[in-house]
């Protein structure tokens, strides 16, 4: 059997207008028409697989897959009922489902299938299918937008479904249901009025489509918190589907583009887009974000940063502190204790570090970040002591940034460290990317070092550093 | 005597959360899912706000779910009756449940009408295939699982979205405005439920076993905190101070009073200065939930 591959992917709009007002509107049945083109296209390319993301679907427990072999239901948005009902009985490929399911857990996600009776399709996943795949004639999956999922979740997500389709023999084609711009207009419009909401809005997606027209998805992708933070109002989902898209397509940024159409829907940016996997030669590939091929579970580990306008960094602080690991302790104080509240919190009745005479010691530093509790790299086990993959030159950064912290906080630098005593839970495993991690940062300082194996540390982490540092003069 | 017999009436508002596990915990015919229980403080919440309300009399039910969300305005529901199954999109292995309500159009259209006047955009929804959110349909059935009055039933308006929690907060203040007003009118005694909880942080995974109570607790200090001075509001008749802080306890809390339902809901009662009850309190896959009656009824003086 030959090796599955996705043969094309797209983007759609997601408003019920393309199916039941694409008369009322110019614009409307451009779009339509597009739906016909793209339509007509996947049926070339031989597909024998539809894989719909969908922005109209939130979920907040992982990603959930559609499972029903035959959903049928009748379709009425929120907010345009008074367009007219969708009813749909769509060719769902279960065996499918339930496969991507499972290669959902095997990288590390949360995920569950959907099999209902009366389940509500999202009007994006409806919308799709019911113009894509007019006939039913190829079988289609449908898969949830998680509401807290960051790239890492998302890309892992679109490696799962590749898993499948390469180990099936699938021939797939991906697709996004989603708006650029999202902003509509918040009071009804006479059909004939309508337009995109702002210039603005108008501009960036002109220039996303112009990226995508290019075959230049990946780039696309890394704007995503970008175009977020300009073209988005915080429905329940932010813009991520770019991030799946471009996992199914190897985060590749030389795809052959076309814009089908670009039109308003009620003030929104809806666009039909054609993304083929032949090489346009175009846009060579700028990679900067990291690639994951296993998702850790804590929602922050995995990118470089966290931003402030993805929940992601909300549902951090929402776990419970102490769920995988002991209760957290204010620092102690007394005379000569240094605290710092950039630093992680003690797991006992002890101060971050404690000046004599000239000299400071500090208390044994870990890589777990201050406020949020997470671990950089990721924990090494779960709450129920389950193993994990853990990064370890992610964890021993986190630690010498603490180190840094805490003599700030005192007045001095991390130039002022002396001596360091090192303590690793796995030093087979370890010792390699800690040893390369310290020659990039304390090792250019020059403390004297001392590494030791040891069976365990409080919290689930893998490396630990006791510190002794020249003390800032105290004028 | 006539222009008093149409004197209409707020008999109570309540606060009165949706999370679809109350319902699958009860386990009532309508729910497919079945259940060992769970959440009982907040079921036996439930019990006692039915019971304070046991031999008060009242035509109908007027209702603003979250889960109904729209962009463009505030819809209501137009048409007399709706039956269908209704699955919770984001727990459908809680939630599919069989309902069979009626609407008051003619209070419904009172208050879309008088919402227009007042420049809102409002809409009346007369599609009959459009099915009635889970958050709407919880509340309806763990207030009165008889479904015996019918329901006037408020969409979401998303502004907050849009816009900011003050602008959501002053839209849902003229809203609750004109709907106070509209039921006063209409000779109506009716009781007014906004469907929220408070602080929303949830857990982003499901136990085992979705009823273990023993999995339950809320998110973080910070929530619980935020949880207490509400109820302290509440309870001690501070309505203003509620609205006051409304945008920190929201963006804070990440509450659920986001959707619009408490700000409304505090406007429709005219701001309440006497002390709400609180019939129960309790988490929900972490959020936290109070059931809260202001019993208007005992509190008349000065309402002309
Ligand atoms: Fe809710």
């Amino acid at each position: 059997m030959s090796d599955g591959e996705l043969v094309g992917s797209y983007i759609v709009p997601v408003h019920p207008h393309t199916v039941l007002a694409a008369d009322q509107n110019e614009g409307w049945g451009r779009l339509r028409d597009a739906f016909g083109e793209a339509a007509q296209r996947i049926k070339d390319s031989g597909a024998d697989l539809l894989i719909i993301y969908s922005t109209t679907w939130p979920s907040i427990i992982g990603h959930q897959i559609i499972a029903d072999p035959n959903p049928e239901w009748v379709m009425v948005d929120n907010d345009f009922h008074d367009l007219g009902s969708i009813p749909y009985s769509f060719n769902i490929d279960d065996k499918f489902a339930h496969a991507w399911n499972q290669a959902n857990e095997n990288r590390g996600l949360k995920s569950r299938t959907v099999a209902y009776h009366g389940f509500p399709i999202d009007v994006g996943s409806v919308v799709a299918l019911k113009l894509l795949n007019p006939d039913n004639a190829i079988p289609a999956v449908i898969v949830s937008s998680n509401v807290y999922a960051n790239r890492a979740e998302t890309t892992v997500l679109a490696k799962a479904c590749m898993d499948v389709i390469k180990a099936t023999g699938r021939k797939a084609v991906a697709v996004t249901a989603m708006s650029l711009s999202n902003r509509m207009f918040t009071k009804p419009i006479d059909p004939k009025d309508d337009k995109i909401h702002s210039l603005k809005d108008d501009e960036w997606n002109r220039k996303i489509l112009e990226f995508l027209g290019e075959g230049r998805l990946e780039d696309v992708g890394q704007l995503s918190r970008t175009i977020h933070r300009q073209i988005r109002v915080n429905k329940v989902v932010a813009f991520k589907p770019m991030w799946w898209l471009s996992g199914m397509n190897q985060n590749r940024n030389n795809l052959t583009g076309e814009v089908l159409a670009y039109e308003a829907i009620h003030g929104a940016g809806g666009a039909v887009v054609h993304l083929d996997p032949a090489a346009s030669g175009a846009g060579d590939k700028e990679y900067d974000e990291d690639d994951v091929e296993y998702f850790l579970g804590e929602r922050n580990v995995l990118d470089a940063q966290s931003d402030e306008t993805e929940i992601v960094s909300e549902i951090v602080s929402a776990k419970p502190s102490n769920s995988n690991g002991p209760a957290l302790w204010e620092p102690t104080e007394s005379k000569d204790s240094v605290n710092s509240a950039a630093a992680p919190k003690p797991v006992g009745a002890y101060p971050h570090a404690r000046r004599v005479g000239d000299l400071l010691y500090l208390s044994g530093v870990g890589p777990r970040q201050p406020g949020t509790n997470s671990i950089p790299g990721g924990p090494i086990h779960d709450a129920d002591g389950k193993p994990l993959e853990y990064d370890i030159k992610a964890q021993t950064h986190a630690v010498v940034q603490n180190i840094t912290r805490i003599l700030e906080e005192a007045g001095g630098s991390i130039d002022d460290v002396l001596d360091v005593t090192s303590f690793l839970v796995d030093m087979d495993r370890d010792f390699k990317g800690y040893n390369e991690v310290w020659a990039e940062t304390l090792g250019k300082v020059g403390p004297t070092r001392t590494t030791l194996a040891i069976r365990a540390l409080p919290t689930p982490i893998a490396v630990e550093m006791k510190v002794i540092a020249k003390a800032p003069s105290l004028e | 005597m006539g222009l008093f017999m149409s004197k209409g009436e707020i008999v109570a508002g309540c606060l009165a959360p949706h999370p679809p596990h109350l319902v699958y915990a009860e386990n009532p015919e309508q729910n497919e899912p079945t259940a060992e229980g769970g959440w009982e403080q907040l079921r036996w919440g439930y019990e006692r706000l039915r019971e304070s309300l046991a031999d008060v009399e009242y035509d109908a039910i007027v209702l603003l779910s979250p889960h109904w969300q729209t962009y463009i305005g505030t819809h209501f529901l137009g048409l007399p009756k709706f039956k269908s199954l209704s699955v919770d999109p984001v727990f459908p292995n809680l939630f599919r449940y069989h309902y069979d309500l009626s609407i008051d159009v003619d209070l419904a259209r009172q208050i879309h009408d008088k919402a227009a006047d007042a420049g809102l955009a409002v809409k009346m929804m007369e599609n009959p295939d459009f099915r009635v959110d889970y958050g709407t349909i919880t509340t309806g059935h763990m207030f009165n699982p008889q479904w015996d009055k019918p329901l006037v039933v408020l969409s979401s308006n998303r502004s907050r979205d849009y816009y900011s929690v003050e602008v959501m907060q002053e839209m849902m203040m003229e809203l609750g405005r004109v709907t106070r007003e509209a039921i006063l009118a209409s000779g109506k005694k009716v009781v007014v439920l906004a469907s929220n909880s408070l602080s929303h942080r949830h857990f982003t995974t499901e136990s085992a076993i979705p009823e273990d109570m023993s999995k339950e607790h809320i998110t973080s200090h910070a929530m619980h905190l935020w949880d207490m001075r509400m109820i302290e509001y509440f309870r001690t008749g501070q309505s203003q101070r509620i609205l006051d802080e409304m945008p920190e306890f929201t963006e804070q809390a990440i509450a659920e009073s986001d959707g619009g339902g408490l700000s409304w809901l505090l406007s429709t009662l005219d701001i309440p200065n006497y002390p709400g009850i609180l019939h129960g309190y309790g988490t929900i896959i972490g959020t936290g939930n109070a059931i809260v009656e202001w019993p208007e009824r005992n509190h008349k003086e000065g309402s002309e």
